[in-house]
């Protein structure tokens, strides 16, 4: 019997308060709301200590909240331990049982399900499938490669078919490529099989190429929910757009504001900055004017009277893909990411030290975020 | 730079060291096989097998050829008990202490409670205390103990309570506890939460998570705990030598017996058949260590 | 019930350690604070405790005497303080002879290929656990004045036609410090070895990149990091030597007696069990006070269970 509630998780104003070695108290998780869509990827971002293992233990019921509440498919979990939680765990460590077998260690959770043991049988047999590990059954952990074991730590979750699985880092001990490829292969799983997935990461990157949606997190806060797009293109505050990506910021005072837009004067560069207004600054208000290095366009002469500025490359970075050229603009050196369009040899074709440029930032491109 | 490289000094004072430890060891063995009943010089193996013949202080032939002396203390009866003793002793006291002291070793690396530093000083004091002590305390207690209820009970004869091996038991578990807890509690420290975690999260409870997942992992902490325990048991001397009674002589108190009294080559094969069962021992562990290390 | 007791860690922990804690407190705490009451009593005339308060039988250990010369009241008899003192510094000896043995053997040990560290390792554990007694009877065999060693110089002497004495080497302190050495050594190796294993080899890399030679590497690098288990040694070797009996019973006779000796006679013997408690209380602060300062600066963990 399935609960018809929207949400697969959420959680009401949840505080998590832990004692400190030094005797205070810290709330790890501090008033936090996130409501999760059933069938949705859903990821957690930040830097380790932002609060997001722990949401994620307390949701899998390793810890309780000190405060507030987390409903699983509408139900108040309260002091439910985990073997009474319909969620399963993907460990960062794996915690793949050494003294059992693949077989043993899969089948485990549909045991104390007391499942028939044709049925323990076949559905292992399709999960191993699913993580294309047939033949592995008699296989102990020890025996098998750090990719291996991870598909084995999602298979014996996997296999019991819960609402939600809760995901913890677990691609962080695999190298580069490898968990490149278990990204992709995760998201399809996740297609595949329909079940809500909470995924908890510092990696950037990784929260944006998989998630439908994503909460960035930090000092036990959630600073922003919303897809991967709006995180990157539309972030509501300065944290979230230093966090995610890279991007400029030119503190000023805002002068005025024309409905979608709102003009800053910027000290710095001595001149007015014209972005998209976000909603939140006011008239008189300090604001920081937020442009990533991609989207500054350099030319010899101005493209129009507005927001373009004259100055004098710094230095250059050549990293294939890109130049990175860093412009001296009044006090301020600003950061512009420019596409390698052509194929050349010329080190002039990569901007060179002292040379005299413009930058152009479309209004529509700039964001103007009060300066929190 | 070769790690394995040592000065020719440590090999020397190495093998020295060596010699030092083996040396009384193969003296006892080889004299366990002596012809000469004096057991003062190594007079040569027993020739020949057939009826006992003697000349002078030497056994010429024995119905057990070369093994006389083993014969002669099969044929002991003392030792027969003694043996059977120590090992009833062993056994008892390794079980209680492995279970306890793995429980308490579980409370002290996993839990904070209000009693745990009274806990964990009293854990250390057997080890930082000189055995006698312990004996000489686990002894009053029982002399005065038992003094008390045979007195108000009114018993008499058998019936009175005495020291014997269930005094024995009761004090080897005491000492034996703190150390199968520090063993196994050091396996405790390296033992990660998220397998029992795991387990919970896939369905088990408690009760199921301790049996099929933790109690495995740290088995062979319980088991080399428990070894030590046997080991110290079946080793004791001083404090069974207190807590001990009439008919609960063990086999190092019986050696000791003898050794105030007479010396006779059988204690020397007493020795060798001891010497042997631990050699055993010890090629066992380490098989069953290379075995886990793999 | 179940619901509460889940949620509560404290009386989990509380239930796990009940056991262990019963046994600790019937079996060691009440013990030592029965010796403790009893100490301050005296015997009666059938080696009975008759409880009191007094601190006679402290006094009388560190030589208080009323049995004295003609007309004085009291005076200094230096028995116990003496015996006191042998056995400490017998201690000190044995302690001191063991780990300059067992540094060179556990330092090999360390240092061996990991084929060959396990078979060295095996052959330590042979003697450490064949029997104590029969450890000592070793020595007997070896020492007594018709045993093998008088035996074999002897015999050796008949070939040379060198007249030979048997030589008295059991029942003298030599004998018992022998006793004592070859008794603890591998209580001291094993904890050496341990703490000497978990070296990183990459140190003694370091230190020989950083330009010392092999010498001054063991002295800043070796030395340091392996006094864990030379303390963990000393309390396995240190304690025992000054509690011990049987050495000193078999090898010593009643030549060399012993704290040990003393508060087993009076126990069995002499049965004046206040005494003997008393003299076993001052032991067990001696090696206290002498645990607590050595182990102060280094402490000791998991060295000390090897054995």
């Amino acid at each position: 019997m399935k609960e018809l509630s929207e949400f697969a998780v959420e959680m009401r104003d949840v505080v998590k308060t832990f004692k400190t070695p030094e005797g205070t108290m810290l709330n790890a998780v501090d008033h936090v709301n996130m409501n999760i869509k059933n069938g949705e990827f859903f990821s957690m971002l930040g830097s380790s200590g932002c609060g997001k293992t722990t949401s994620l233990r307390m949701m899998a019921g390793f810890e309780w909240p000190s405060e507030g509440e987390i409903y699983i498919e509408g139900q108040a979990m309260g002091h439910t331990p985990p073997f009474q939680r319909n969620v399963n765990t993907v460990f960062q460590s794996y915690a793949l049982f050494q003294h059992m077998t693949v077989y043993q260690n899969i089948a485990f959770g549909l045991e104390m399900e007391k499942a028939p043991p044709d049925e323990i049988k076949a559905r292992v047999g399709r999960v191993l499938d699913m993580v294309q590990l047939m033949g592995m059954e008699k296989r102990f952990p020890k025996q098998l490669s750090g990719g291996q074991q991870q598909r084995i730590a999602l298979a014996r979750a996997l296999v019991k078919l819960p609402n939600v699985l809760l995901l913890d880092e677990p691609l962080g001990a695999l190298d580069l490529k490898l968990r490149k490829e278990m990204q992709l292969e995760l998201k399809a799983i996740q297609q595949k099989v329909g079940i809500t997935f909470i995924y908890v990461t510092h990696d950037q990157e990784e929260a944006l190429t998989m998630s439908d949606r994503i909460a960035v997190m930090s000092k036990g806060k959630v600073m922003q929910m919303g897809t991967p797009v709006e995180i990157y293109e539309r972030p509501t505050s300065r944290f979230v757009a230093g966090f995610i990506g890279e991007s400029n910021f030119l503190e000023g005072t805002v002068q005025s504001i024309n409905g979608e837009r709102a003009n800053v004067l910027v000290p710095a560069l001595m001149t007015e900055v014209t972005g998209l207004n976000t909603g939140k600054v006011k008239m008189g208000e300090k604001a920081v004017v937020c442009i990533r290095p991609e989207k500054i366009r350099i030319s010899d002469e101005p493209v129009s009277k507005q927001n373009s500025f004259r100055g004098a490359v710094k230095t250059t970075t050549y990293i294939g893909s890109d130049t990175h050229v860093y412009v001296e603009v009044g006090k301020l050196t600003i950061k512009v990411w420019e596409q390698n369009r052509v194929s050349s040899l010329d080190p002039k074709a990569y901007y060179t030290a002292g040379q005299n440029l413009t930058l152009n930032l479309m209004p529509e491109n700039t964001l103007i975020l009060a300066d929190a | 730079m070769n790690p394995h490289r040592r000065h020719p000094f440590i090999r020397i004072a190495a093998l020295v060291v060596y010699f030092f430890l083996y040396a009384p060891i193969v003296m006892l063995v080889l004299y366990s096989f002596n012809a000469s009943r004096t057991n003062i010089l190594f007079e040569g193996f027993i020739p020949s097998v057939g009826p006992l013949q003697m000349e002078g202080s030497l056994v010429t032939q024995s119905p057990c050829g070369a093994f006389h002396w083993f014969c002669e203390l099969a044929k002991n009866q003392e030792v027969g008990v003694a043996a059977r003793n120590t090992l009833t002793i062993a056994l008892t006291s390794t079980f209680v202490s492995a279970i306890i002291g793995t429980m308490a070793a579980l409370a002290m690396q996993r839990y904070n409670f209000r009693i745990k530093p009274f806990a964990q000083l009293s854990l250390y004091i057997p080890i930082v205390i000189p055995e006698i002590v312990m004996g000489i305390g686990v002894l009053t207690l029982f002399s005065q103990l038992f003094a008390i209820v045979n007195n108000s009970l009114g018993l008499a004869g058998d019936a009175r309570l005495t020291l014997g091996i269930g005094t024995v038991i009761v004090s080897h578990i005491a000492f034996c506890v703190p150390f199968v807890t520090l063993v196994v509690q050091a396996r405790l420290q390296g033992f990660d939460k998220s397998y029992e975690e795991a387990a919970m999260d896939l369905g088990a409870n408690e009760l199921v998570t301790f049996w099929r997942v933790t109690f495995p992992m740290i088995l062979p902490g319980v088991l080399s705990g428990a070894l030590l325990a046997f080991t110290l048991s079946l080793d004791d001397f001083v404090i069974t030598f207190f807590a001990t009674g009439p008919g609960a002589t063990t086999l190092p108190i019986y050696v000791y017996g003898l050794l105030r009294r007479i010396i006779t080559p059988q204690v020397n094969a007493l020795s060798t058949i001891w010497i042997g069962l631990v050699l055993v021992a010890v090629v066992l562990l380490q098989r069953l260590q290379a075995r886990e290390a793999k | 019930m179940l619901k509460r007791l889940r949620e509560n860690k404290s009386a989990q922990g509380t239930l796990l350690v009940t056991p262990t804690l019963l046994w600790m407190i019937g079996l060691l705490i009440i013990p030592l604070l029965l010796t403790l009451v009893i100490s301050f009593g005296s015997r009666d005339a059938d080696g009975g405790v008759i409880y009191g308060f007094s601190f006679h039988n402290y006094l009388r250990l560190f030589g208080y005497s009323t049995n004295c010369d003609a007309g004085q009241a009291s005076c200094f008899e230096p028995l116990y303080v003496n015996i006191l003192g042998r056995s400490l510094s017998l201690a000190f000896n044995t302690t001191l002879i063991v780990i300059s043995m067992a540094y060179p053997l556990a330092y090999f040990i360390a240092r061996a290929h990991p084929k060959q560290r396990t078979t060295f390792l095996m052959l330590v554990l042979v003697p450490l656990w064949t029997n104590f007694v029969i450890r000592v009877y070793a020595w007997m065999m070896l020492l007594r004045e018709q045993g093998v060693i008088n035996g074999i110089i002897g015999w050796l002497a008949a070939r040379l036609n060198i007249p030979f004495e048997p030589l008295q080497m059991l029942y003298t302190p030599g004998a018992v410090l022998v006793g004592m050495v070859y008794e603890f050594l591998p209580f001291m190796i094993l904890p050496i070895f341990t703490s000497l294993e978990k070296i990183d080899n990459a140190l003694f890399e370091a230190a020989a990149d950083l330009g010392a030679n092999p010498f001054r590497t063991f002295l800043r690098v070796t030395l340091p990091l392996s006094m864990p288990g030379v303390v963990a040694g000393t309390i396995l070797v240190f304690i025992p030597v000054m509690g011990t009996f049987i050495v000193s019973d078999i090898l010593g006779g009643r030549q060399v007696i012993l704290v040990g000796n003393l508060i087993q006679r009076q126990f069995l013997d002499a049965r004046d069990p206040t005494f003997g408690s008393a003299a076993s209380l001052i032991l067990m602060i001696l090696t206290l006070i002498v645990t607590y300062f050595y182990t102060r600066k280094f402490g000791f963990g998991e060295e000390i269970v090897v054995a």
